[in-house]
């Protein structure tokens, strides 16, 4: 049985956890409690990859990545060549179209920590960075595993924005989702089979990880 | 009862570290007052809902801004918009009990007392957070989440934990209204032997007229964040400065 798709859908999925995990923090508490001019534009631009079809999301991203496109140009200088149908660039894809998924339930997650308690933590003598290690993150923490988690299993089922920016290429693009419809297409049903059922596993396990978080918070409700 | 080691001796001038403050802004919440309170002094600040009561404690502790205004304690500036001087809460020591309490609800009734103590080392701050917790009567209770504790066990950890940094201002926000009447009686008693010890102005706002009558040394009226008049419980309801006060407080 050929390995390669899995471990390659593996890595996409560390990385795309790994890398979104920062920035979707940041964002996801931005959202919750900052207030500044063109909040919801914002919050609209990050939840649009949900809607957007994904072939239309990695045309946008194909062009924009495109060695002739300006932006394209300096990446491929800065990655030492071009994006399209590397790895780093169906990264940066993944990054992108996991937007939504990581955010959402860590914005929701910041939102439920009531104003007071930030700020008992402030006449506490606690910094915003102390307050934000030692109140909110453990607060914050089972929407943080839920986010990951709707990211891990988003990555591996990603098929259309892959498919544009990476090309389908065994080896360097080729995810588990885009390997199974090839098997699919090559009359290949038993190794299709086993690829489906290892993405149905994972879906499942993050949909359980997501309801375990949510149902059972850090705090019940006094 | 309180520990009471930490009364200050009779001959300091309980002009020092007292709390003044005066504030003007007209939006959000609109506030003209001034208030004062000493050393050992409890101050009551009374109105109906909507008055700025609140406010006014929020903005005293540095949760909210001020258009305009000067609040100091002892020789320390903590506001002055005149001289651009805006402290942040964590710089002005001030004790806050909230309302609802807001206790950290993923930590222990220790470890919400210990947080507030500072840089410390690990088995000093047990202990110290120990001892306060046992000042309000909460021995035994160390290890509870908030969650597991009562409504008036939660208002002594929230006591406990404005005490721990050494506040040079105790501020209370309502603090015995969402309390049952058995509780809220052994509550009143710990908050005046707590002014007996305590060598720092402490500033309570109510709603309660009686409570504030029975408690405070002074009151202070609030309207439309307007202080109406501020004397001792006795000079208000004898001499009411006009027909609002009499209003609100009922006579």
């Amino acid at each position: 049985m050929d390995q390669t798709p899995y471990l390659l859908s593996l890595q996409l999925a560390f990385w795309t956890c790994a890398l979104i995990l920062p920035v979707a923090i940041v964002i996801g508490r931005l959202l919750a409690w900052g207030r500044f001019p063109g909040k919801s534009l914002c919050e609209a631009a990050v939840m649009l990859p949900l809607v957007l079809p994904p072939t239309v999301l990695g045309y946008y991203l194909l062009v924009t990545m495109s060695p002739n496109s300006p932006v394209g140009a300096f990446a491929a200088k800065l990655f030492g060549g071009p994006l399209v149908f590397s790895f780093s660039g169906i990264l940066i894809a993944s990054l992108i179209a996991n937007l939504p998924f990581a955010i959402q339930p860590m914005q929701r997650a910041f939102e439920a920590i009531p104003a007071n308690v930030r700020e008992a933590a402030w006449v506490s003598g606690l910094s915003n960075w102390q307050t934000f290690r030692r109140i909110e993150l453990p607060l914050a923490w089972p929407g943080i595993v839920s986010g990951l988690a709707l990211t891990f299993a988003h990555t591996l089922g990603e098929f259309g924005v892959i498919l544009m920016i990476g090309g389908n290429m065994p080896g360097r693009t080729q995810t588990l989702a885009l390997a199974l419809y090839d098997r699919v297409q090559a009359f290949r049903y038993d190794e299709a089979g086993i690829m489906a059922a290892v993405l149905l596993a994972t879906s499942f396990l993050a949909i359980a990880i997501v309801h375990m978080t949510t149902r059972r918070p850090v705090v019940p409700h006094a | 009862m309180l520990d009471r080691s930490s009364q200050a001796p009779a001959n300091v001038s309980t002009t020092q570290g007292a709390l003044r403050v005066r504030l003007r802004q007209t939006a959000p919440v609109p506030l003209n007052a001034q208030l004062s309170c000493a050393r050992h002094e409890l101050l009551a600040l009374i109105g109906p809902s909507g008055s700025g009561k609140t406010t006014l404690l929020q903005v005293i502790a540095g949760l909210r801004p001020c258009a305009s205004g000067e609040i100091e304690v002892g020789d320390e500036t903590w506001l002055s918009t005149s001289r651009g001087i805006a402290k942040s809460p964590q710089q002005r020591g001030v004790g806050f009990v909230f309302q609802d309490y807001a206790l950290f609800p993923h930590l222990s009734a220790l470890d919400n007392v210990a947080i507030a103590l500072g840089p410390m080392p690990k088995g000093e701050a047990r202990d110290a957070a120990s001892a306060l917790l046992a000042r309000v009567h909460l021995h035994g209770l160390e290890n509870r989440r908030p969650h597991h504790l009562s409504g008036g066990e939660r208002q002594r950890v929230a006591i406990a934990r404005a005490l721990a940094r050494q506040p040079r201002v105790l501020l209370l926000d309502e603090p015995f209204s969402a309390i049952d009447r058995m509780t809220r009686v052994s509550l009143r008693q710990d908050v005046m032997a707590l002014k007996a010890s305590l060598a720092v102005p402490i500033v309570f706002v109510t709603h309660d007229i009686d409570e504030a009558m029975q408690l405070a040394d002074r009151v202070t009226i609030l309207d439309y964040g307007v202080d109406l008049q501020t004397g001792t419980p006795d000079e208000v309801r004898r001499q009411p400065a006009n027909d609002r006060v009499a209003k609100i407080l009922g006579l």
